[in-house]
């Protein structure tokens, strides 16, 4: 996902929210990852918005993609320049209205923004962990949250919504825990990568593993290596865009000149817009989460977890209603990956609906404003808490 | 003989409508294919408790939908009806649609499938009014139900109420119920026709069962 983060156009926000952790899974009793690596102790970070209600039937867990954090609406302090990642979509009215419901958003394990990953401490040495940090995959990230929820004594999920890598946490949360998910929005996601996806994501990789200051993952104290993060940022946000969105964005026009410059200087703005969002990137963003993140992406296969091959199978434990959201230009996870886990829900008589949102912007159109997709998801939301509180 | 009064107080805009939804038993599945707006879908999950699922190729129009609070699936309905589970609803709806089917015998047999029973509404193509034009005027007919030109017509099947009839015999199946109405322009209101239906009806509503269960059920 790329970064669009904005102040509300209205002025409308939740206002002040605290970044919060939970620590868990102390050793001796560490976790035991899908790849039977242990991990331990677990610290997992989030942010609560709203208030739970007395019967503790308004809860909506969201989950972040790639790059995200647990800082989805709000302001850390007044002086904050900039809200949360999702701040369009979650706040006092909004499409996801903190007024009505309690809001979680969680981080994953692997990741660089307050959670345990590879630049966490290791307890065996006292250093980072770095490329010495197991594999974790997305079920093993939503058991973490698991364990969060849990510990803040959630026992029903009203909706898991999340896009991208987020999605796919959702479709893993209804799956794995069909009894506390009422309900679920898998946005711009898919049950499982395309080849496509996973050449990009390993193109991306490799930028990072060839910059010799990668040093096999030990570079933490050292040199980072920036060059071979910011490339890879280069290519997610390529495949983030769309041939449309990039010919209204930037076409072929030249940054801040008139011709050619005759050189390798970046002399179209969409050089320019590359380049600049591969170095904004380096400051906030760890490489080798990068690499642990992409990789458990990859290996995403709710069919091989759950169905025996099968995606019809896969949903045959998930009890929730879904909404699936996609959108016309997204060629990271098209629309056809979208119908085939609806096709999949209406066989086993899930109640689902499903809306390919018309946008322009490619993969990063759920992250954008959108009416409609507000509307959309704030009377699923609606309909799925009425429904709740009736039983 | 006249249901007006009656049906009116179905609180939905459309009198065919109103029909289809005194039909429904409370409480039971529906499937309606081409749902628009879910005008139907809402009224009788409101009025009858019905669990309701809609079918709608226009992204503007699922999104109200969904927005409303209905389950509502974008896509083709030829496609879609095809991924349900045997007997998944009680009734499937098909109304204003059959005459825009590329395939009417294949989507019958799908809905058949999905569904315990089917109703099929569509515009009457033997009225009086077109029956007239064709005669007197020699073009193809257009009137408040079919008010499309030849060439830009969606409706590319011409049914009439007989022509209707003769296709749920040919296909094996049993009609339960049927209806001819006769509406106003706007098709908010209207009557039942039992006299002369093939020349007065604009509409016809059938409720439409699987004939080899029906038959056996007889034996």
């Amino acid at each position: 996902m790329s970064e669009y983060i904005e102040h509300d156009k209205d002025g409308v926000s939740v206002g002040l929210v605290e970044k919060k952790y939970f620590t868990f899974a102390e050793p001796p009793d560490t976790m035991i990852l899908e790849s039977n690596a242990r991990l331990g102790p677990i610290t997992i970070c989030y942010e609560t918005l709203g208030t739970l209600n007395g019967d503790r039937s308004n809860v909506i867990l969201i989950l972040h993609a790639l790059s995200g954090d647990s800082h989805v609406a709000g302001y850390y302090s007044k002086e904050d320049q900039k809200p949360g990642w999702w701040e369009i979509m979650v706040g006092p009215g909004k499409g996801i209205d903190t007024d009505k419901y309690f809001v979680i958003c969680s981080n994953i394990i692997g990741s660089c923004m307050g959670s345990t990953g590879p630049s966490s401490p290791n307890p065996a040495t006292g250093k980072p962990y770095g490329f010495d940090f197991p594999v974790v995959t997305i079920a093993d990230m939503v058991r973490a949250q698991k364990a969060l929820l849990d510990h803040l004594g959630i026992k029903k999920i009203l909706s898991v919504i999340g896009g991208s890598i987020g999605g796919m946490q959702v479709l893993e949360w209804a799956v794995r825990y069909p009894d506390m998910v009422a309900s679920a929005i898998p946005l711009a996601t898919t049950t499982r990568h395309s080849a496509l996806a996973i050449a990009f994501n390993e193109v991306a990789r490799q930028a990072i593993m060839a910059d010799p200051n990668w040093n096999k993952g030990r570079y933490y104290g050292a040199t980072k290596p920036n060059l071979g993060l910011a490339l890879a940022r280069m290519v997610g946000h390529v495949t983030y865009l769309s041939d449309e969105a990039m010919r209204r964005k930037f076409g072929r026009r030249l940054q801040n000149k008139s011709d050619f410059s005759f050189n390798f200087d970046a002399d179209f703005q969409v050089e320019s817009y590359l380049r600049y969002q591969g170095q904004k990137f380096v400051d906030r963003f760890d490489a080798n989460s990068f690499l642990y993140i992409t990789k458990a992406a990859d290996y995403f296969d709710l069919r091989r977890q759950h169905g025996q091959g099968s995606e019809a199978e896969a949903f045959a434990k998930a009890k929730a209603r879904f909404l699936v959201i996609s959108f016309t230009s997204d060629w990271l996870y098209p629309t056809y990956q979208s119908k085939a886990m609806v096709k999949a829900m209406k066989k086993n008589n899930l109640d689902v609906s499903f809306c390919e949102i018309e946008a322009d912007w490619g993969h990063d159109a759920f992250l954008l404003y959108n009416e409609r997709l507000s509307a959309l998801i704030k009377g699923f939301l609606a309909r799925n808490y009425g429904e709740l509180q009736k039983k | 003989m006249t249901e007006t009064t009656q049906l009116q107080s179905a609180g939905l805009k459309r009198f065919d409508l109103q029909v289809i939804a005194s039909w429904i038993k409370p409480g039971s599945r529906v499937l309606d294919l081409g749902c628009g707006e879910g005008d139907l879908l809402l009224y009788l999950k409101q009025n009858k408790g019905v669990t309701g699922t809609g079918i709608e190729n226009r992204e503007s129009k699922v999104a109200l939908c969904i927005a409303k609070g209905l389950s509502v699936l974008q896509g083709d309905i030829n496609e879609e009806v095809l991924d349900y589970q045997e007997n998944s609803f009680d009734y499937v709806i098909l109304s204003q649609t059959l005459q825009q089917v590329y395939y009417p015998e294949r989507l019958l047999k799908s809905l058949l499938a999905i569904g315990t029973k089917v109703i099929v509404s569509f515009p009457n193509f033997s009225h009086w009014s077109i029956r007239m034009q064709v005669l007197l005027t020699g073009m193809a007919p257009k009137n408040e139900q079919l008010p499309y030109e030849w060439y830009n017509t969606p409706n590319i099947r011409v049914i009439t109420l007989k022509d209707f009839r003769k296709f749920t015999r040919d296909q094996g199946c049993k009609v339960l119920k049927e209806v001819a109405i006769n509406t106003n322009h706007h098709d908010t209101q209207g009557h039942i026709v039992s006299f002369l239906q093939d020349w007065r009806a604009t509409y016809g509503i059938f409720l439409i069962g699987k004939g080899v269960t029906n038959e056996k059920e007889k034996a």
